[in-house]
């Protein structure tokens, strides 16, 4: 619901063990087959040189455009080595990277959208990058799994925005957190994208100065906030509901495109147990609704996910960690099933049934899982 | 200051009933307690030096040492029902407590380590001196009660550990009170005893989860006579008569746990009671000075007991009024029955009422409670104290004795070496 760029700042932290990113544009101190003059404008992004030796290397960006641009230093995968965003029209920067031998693209992104103008270049000598087969098998399921979670969001989304617009009360209260279930699995994805978030997940309390909570107040929230405290749909209602939709339709075709790195997934794993500590265990997200355990689940089901996938090298590097894991999953999965008479089902007891005593428990199962969970990302990096 | 006050009193009570005469300075005190514990030329650590108090030794520091000016304390749940588990979270506390009590970071620091992952310390401590921490632990009746059979210790199980009973007047909330275990932080700087806390914790998830914590801003009793008696927030001095770190006579008599007490791993330990006890500060205000000087049994001033000219004069009990707290809480009311003090004030902000949510947080150690503070708290039923003051929080620990060198670890004579 938070609407930074958490999954790029992940990104970004990975890059950092191969990339050594510089804000200044004052001279290079790289030798001069070592710096790439990138030329940027609204419909180009011109390289100097295709070819450099492996090792540091430095990007003097020039933005000659008449937007703010990007400029990405990517893997073969679109994995980031490096970026610099905020690149305003006129404006130098400059980027250094240490980069190893092999294939990398850049990409120019004027006005900050979409895939970018992208240029293939080399570098050459010493060895090349190390990759590790089974982190990028575990990211292709990853990212497949997140896909899913929105194919399969939108039909229990289409179901909630129909009850909405035939005005039926109890209905779209029954069919609300069931359409949040693959948002919220897969929320620090989502979140990456930064436009959509805002949109679709954000509370009240969560606007930005200068929005007006009558006509800026969109998304899953505003509409919980309609059925269980004001008890009515209006037209207004009927028209967020499409808004709804074409906002999570806008997700699902964009959700594939993600910048997912192994480090980004076992963030975003911890990012879902903070989401929880904060939101759900306060019982701020569903404030209204009281659907807050649902939500809990969900966001536990999509960090386990995470490290599932990522578990087979982190046996490996960390077998304490793993065992570590194993137990706070099941333990908290287990706690979890107190609240809820179907372990098949996902109707979980109402958050405001749930009392301080019990909340704090759920609290210290989090923090049990939190903590070993933060060290996930160290325990996976290509050494 | 209530219970304080009547520990305090004890304290104050004290100077009648024995040591009087230990005038050591405070850093003499320091530096012997310090070179008794760590048994070799440790620097004498005063306060203001921004000093370490060295971890290890025959006792835990944080009892007779030199009482420092802030508190961070917290009581803690055992979660993890796995023996082994929570004596390597014992150790790493333990390893944690050596590093930090000496001014370093946890573990591999604060910065420089891998940029993936969370560094090991939380690192708001960085720069700053040791500044006098001392880490000290307790196991409470919980956590036998919970996991004695289980951690095959149920049968060294203290007959003194047993809960506290309720006192006339108590008017406790379980949120602030028991606790399976506790750790006593305490430092010149604040941001040291809570940088402290907040690393323990972050050790233990998993195995442990804090239960309650208290902060204390102002020490309100010294184990260094010299230095001046600090007040309580009810604006007297309290613990004139507290028993010094260098009295160790009465030290082995009312604090340490002897070799024959039993049970045998506690020998060289202590017990320590805390009480969370909330000041009427509003209605104490308003209270006349003459008033407030007959229910305490000292002038405000000075704090001379009544009828007497100097603070350290000894105080003449049957000149008090008979429900006067110094004269309640003196060990010569209690058929000797002497406590070490160590409380801190406190102040929580303000209640829903917009009264100071304030009052003393009383720690007391003891060589045994039923003699010590649940002696003495009896008595104090009557105490004309009592209409000032709540005990709002309780709780009771074996604080096992020191940790002697690099390789021994908190718990070890309880769990045993082998663990």
């Amino acid at each position: 619901m938070r609407p930074v760029r958490l999954s790029v700042a992940a990104a970004t932290t990975v890059a950092a063990l191969t990339a050594v990113t510089g804000c200044t544009e004052k001279g290079s101190s790289a030798g001069s087959d070592r710096v790439v003059r990138v030329t940027a404008t609204d419909d180009k992004c011109e390289v100097s040189k295709k070819e450099f030796p492996a090792g540091h290397i430095e990007l003097a960006v020039e933005n000659k455009g008449s937007k703010v641009t990007e400029v990405y230093v990517l893997f073969p995968d679109d994995r980031i080595v490096t970026e610099r965003e905020n690149i305003g029209p006129g404006t130098k920067q400059t980027v250094t990277a240490e980069v190893k031998a092999g294939d990398y693209t850049i990409a120019c992104k004027p006005g900050m959208k979409g895939d970018g103008i992208r240029q293939s270049v080399k570098a050459t000598g010493g060895s090349a990058a190390k990759r590790d087969p089974r982190l990028d098998k575990a990211v292709a399921a990853y990212r497949e799994y997140v896909q899913q979670q929105a194919d399969e969001t939108l039909p229990l989304a289409e179901k909630f925005a129909a009850a909405v617009r035939s005005g039926d009360v109890e209905a779209a209260k029954k069919a609300y957190a069931p359409s949040r279930l693959g948002w919220e699995r897969t929320e620090p994805v989502a979140e990456s994208f930064g436009d959509i978030d805002p949109k679709v997940d954000v509370r009240e309390d969560g606007l930005e100065d200068g929005q007006d909570p009558a006509t800026d107040w969109t998304g899953w929230h505003r509409l919980e906030k309609s059925l269980w405290k004001d008890k009515k749909i209006g037209d207004r209602e009927k028209e967020l509901a499409d808004l709804l939709i074409k906002d999570l339709k806008d997700w699902q075709n964009r959700v594939g495109k993600a910048e997912i790195t192994p480090t980004s997934m076992a963030n975003g794993a911890k990012e879902l147990l903070d989401e929880v500590a904060t939101g759900k265990v306060t019982g701020e997200e569903e404030r209204y609704s009281h659907t807050d355990l649902v939500d809990f689940k969900a966001n536990v089901e999509g960090a386990e996910k995470a490290y599932e996938l990522l578990k087979p090298v982190a046996q490996a590097n960390e077998p304490e960690l793993v065992t570590e894991l194993d137990r706070q999953f099941a333990a908290l999965d287990g706690l979890l099933d107190k609240y809820r008479a179907d372990k098949d089902s996902y109707a979980f007891t109402s958050y405001d049934k749930v009392g301080d005593a019990d909340r704090k428990q759920l609290s210290d199962g989090v923090n049990a899982l939190a903590e070993p969970l933060s060290k996930l990302a160290a325990a996976v990096v290509v050494k | 200051m209530t219970e304080p006050s009547e520990k305090t009193t004890s304290r104050r009570a004290l100077l009648g009933w024995g040591g009087a005469g230990l005038a050591l300075g405070a850093v003499a005190a320091g530096g012997a307690v310090a070179a008794t514990r760590a048994g070799d030329d440790a620097e004498p650590a005063g306060a203001g030096t921004g000093a370490a108090i060295p971890f290890h030794g025959e006792r835990q520091a944080g009892v007779a040492t030199p009482v420092q000016d802030r508190l961070h304390f917290a009581a803690f749940d055992v979660r993890t029902e796995d023996r082994d588990a929570f004596v390597e979270m014992l150790k790493e506390w333990t390893e944690a407590a050596r590093r930090m009590t000496a001014g370093h970071a946890v573990g591999d620091g604060a910065y420089g380590g891998l940029a993936e992952a969370p560094p090991d310390d939380t690192g708001e401590a960085l720069g700053l001196k040791p500044s006098r921490l001392t880490l000290t632990i307790g196991f409470g009746p919980s956590f036998f009660d919970k996991f004695g059979e289980r951690f095959g210790i149920a049968d060294a199980r203290p007959e003194a550990l047993t809960e506290l009973p309720q006192f006339a007047g108590d008017n406790l909330d379980r949120g602030r009170s028991g606790g399976d275990l506790c750790v006593q932080a305490c430092a010149d700087d604040p941001q040291v005893a809570v940088h402290a806390i907040r690393n323990l914790a972050r050790i233990g998830f998993g195995k442990v989860v804090v239960r309650w914590s208290q902060l204390g801003f102002g020490k309100t009793s010294s184990t260094t006579p010299d230095a001046q008696t600090p007040r309580n927030l009810f604006g007297f001095k309290d613990g004139t008569r507290n028993i010094a770190g260098t009295e160790t006579d009465r030290l082995d008599e009312f604090v340490w746990v002897g070799e024959k007490d039993g049970p045998q791993w506690m020998a060289g330990g202590s017990y320590l009671v805390a009480r969370r006890i909330r000041m009427h500060i509003e209605t104490w205000d308003r209270t006349s000075l003459q008033e407030q000087e007959d229910i305490f049994g000292r002038s405000k001033g000075e704090g001379a007991p009544v009828g007497r000219a100097k603070e350290r004069d000894k105080p003449f009990l049957k000149a008090m009024m008979p429900d006067a707290h110094v004269r309640l809480a003196h060990p010569d009311s209690n058929g000797g029955a002497t406590i070490l003090r160590r409380g801190y004030s406190f102040t929580d902000g303000t209640d829903g009422l917009g009264r100071l949510d304030a009052g003393l947080f009383f720690l007391a150690y003891q060589r045994d409670p039923r003699t010590g503070f649940i002696r003495i708290q009896r008595n104090l039923a009557k105490d004309a104290l009592n209409e000032y003051i709540q005990h709002v929080g309780s709780a009771l620990f074996a604080v096992p004795p020191g940790v002697r060198d690099k390789d021994d670890w908190w718990g070890s004579t309880l769990f045993g070496k082998e663990a």
